[in-house]
């Protein structure tokens, strides 16, 4: 926690939560240490840096290990998002999807974003459900809009479009106007009428 | 549900009902009055946001961004544009960063008024509600006077503000700096010692700080559960280095807890509104026309050569910005949490790929697990506590 004060709701001081760890005092971890074991760990993986964001490229093959990796011994409790991003029309990109995880360690307040590259016709990946249930939506989204299986998802439906939808209309092959569209689809009749 | 268990309730909830207050779906399933499973159904408002954010460029997109979050588009706006600024490395003048913390922090309060007083209206307190859409509505009359708009605000641009705040407004923000603690105090008297509250919101919906963390709980539903974290402190954006503000948490992680700690947050944000408009920096407001990056004010536009070439060169099509070929994640502490947009530029004058992380999204999805052994009517307490907003769930 970088200076923050903090109070009860009704003004008494509440201790902070991050400090709770059994009273064993951990080292900070940064951000450096962690890329550093990840590239010697796994061969292939790439740093890269911009506005002060690291980011890591990780062989798709490794992605479960990396990511169970940084949440178990680096720390790393909060997930923010997994999303995904389409390389259809971008230049010289050679793989297709590019999957993103934003995680975030609360203790020593790092984030690292890790990527891993996917190509048509495997698209299937590792679900990290086992290890942060907040990827449980999340993975069903990127299933949704990108057609991406995690493989071992509880429940890896549909979650923003209909189940009927055939298409992943977030892939770049996908138009904005023309299909998909309100018209495209018959209204559902009551079943006793 | 096994055979064994055919006395078992299946009861729809929604998509329309006046205390989802917006488009959502749960069947609930139920053992005579207490649910004992919960599957939400979404997507009822999906418009296709970050498609459309593939399409529009960098200024036009705020517009879009208002319809996420309605109940704060403020906040929205100024998310959108410091994951834009991030991407784009552009640097804020003084005066546009406090400018932008005062609206985002009205923002905060208006969105909290709401939430509150829609949570209290469901399980029963409607004064409650009236005081607080009461103030909520003189904040939408400062938006009104600051850009014109009071739902839809549409404020920022890249590099900048539509318009630098004139003194009637400024005048307006005092006000509502003078008048709102009295109206708090109002708020508070009503509902925090109220015996019928208490009972239907204390140790319902409970989430613990480490259930908070692994479900990727942000904001003041997070605080309520004693997660420390907040991107205004962790990561300070904008100026909210200057200002002097406390994190409010609270440890019983119930819908009593996140109600504690969403009024107090109206407290911290009203001295971090009254902080920034005593001492906002003089100086203009967007970056210069020589950065090429901000639309230049009328004035300069008509009467400069420099404003009018930059004006052009920002609207006409292919030429706008200089994008790098790189993608970025920036986020701000809204109301509601961690609101984050990640984007793909491609040296093009849109978004290849704008990605929202809405935090109506992750905590929806943590209502079943808060919901399982309450009663029916908890539900409402739960869906207000959490401040769900399908627009911004859907997108």
């Amino acid at each position: 926690m970088t200076g923050a004060q903090v109070v009860g709701p009704v003004g008494e001081p509440v201790a902070c939560a991050r400090g709770d760890d059994g009273g064993a005092t951990v080292d900070a971890v940064g951000l450096d240490q962690v890329t550093d074991a990840l590239l010697r760990r796994f061969a292939g993986a790439r740093r890269s840096e911009f506005r002060q964001e690291v980011r890591v490229c990780v062989p798709r093959a490794s992605l479960y290990d990396a990511l169970y990796l940084l949440q178990q011994e680096w720390g790393f409790d909060l997930l923010v998002d997994i999303t995904c991003v389409d390389y259809l029309h971008y230049r010289g990109a050679t793989e297709r999807f590019g999957l993103v995880y934003l995680l975030c360690n609360t203790r020593d307040n790092l984030r690292l974003t890790v990527r891993a590259m996917l190509s048509e016709p495997d698209l299937t990946v590792p679900t990290v459900t086992s290890l942060w249930e907040a990827a449980n939506w999340l993975e069903r989204e990127v299933f949704d809009m990108f057609g991406i299986h995690f493989a071992g998802h509880p429940d890896l439906r549909r979650i923003l479009l209909p189940p009927e939808f055939t298409a992943h209309p977030l892939r770049k092959d996908y138009p904005l106007q023309g299909r998909g569209e309100r018209h495209n689809f018959t209204p559902l009749a009551r079943e006793d009428g | 549900m096994t055979a064994s268990q055919d006395y078992l309730w299946t009861l729809n909830f929604g998509p329309q009902h006046p205390a989802t207050h917006t488009t959502l779906r749960i069947v609930l399933t139920l053992d005579g009055e207490r649910v004992v499973g919960a599957v939400p159904h979404i997507g009822y408002l999906h418009s296709g946001f970050e498609k459309i954010g593939e399409h529009l460029n960098y200024n036009q997109y705020v517009t879009v961004t208002d319809r996420m979050n309605y109940v704060s588009p403020m906040a929205n706006n100024v998310a959108w544009h410091h994951a834009v600024e991030k991407l784009l490395g552009i640097e804020l003048t003084p005066r546009c960063k406090y400018l932008r913390v005062i609206m985002a922090e009205l923002a905060r309060i208006s969105d909290h008024l709401l939430c509150v007083g829609a949570m209290a209206l469901d399980v029963g307190a409607y004064t409650f509600f009236l005081y607080g859409f009461y103030e909520r509505e003189k904040i939408y009359d400062i938006f009104e006077s600051l850009c014109g708009a009071r739902f839809t605000n549409s404020y920022t641009r890249v590099g900048g503000v539509l318009h630098d705040i004139t003194p009637v407004t400024i005048e307006k923000i005092r006000d509502l700096i003078r008048r709102l603690p009295a109206t708090l105090a109002d708020m508070e008297r009503l509902l925090t010692r109220n015996r019928i509250y208490l009972d239907r919101t204390q140790g319902v919906g409970v989430l613990s700080a480490s259930a908070a963390i692994n479900c990727g709980a942000t904001g003041p539903v997070a605080r309520a559960s004693g997660v420390t974290r907040d991107l205004r402190k962790d990561e300070p954006y904008l100026a909210y280095n200057d200002f002097d503000f406390q994190v409010c948490c609270a440890r019983t992680g119930d819908c009593y807890a996140r109600y504690l700690v969403r009024m107090h947050e109206i407290r911290e944000s009203l001295q971090i509104v009254q902080q920034a408009i005593e001492n906002l920096p003089a100086g203009p407001v967007q970056v210069g026309a020589d950065a090429r990056v901000g639309l230049p004010p009328k004035s300069q536009v008509y009467q400069t050569i420099e404003g009018l070439i930059t004006h052009f060169e920002l609207v006409m099509p292919h030429r706008g910005f200089s994008v790098p070929c790189e993608e970025v994640y920036g986020a701000i502490e809204a109301p509601n949490g961690e609101l984050g947009f990640y984007l793909v530029g491609d040296g093009s004058h849109v978004a290849y790929r704008a990605r929202c992380r809405p935090p109506s999204f992750v905590h929806f999805a943590l209502f079943p697990r808060l919901m399982c052994g309450h009663t029916l009517s908890d539900v409402v307490a739960v869906l207000g506590s959490l401040n769900i907003i399908a627009a911004e769930l859907d997108r």
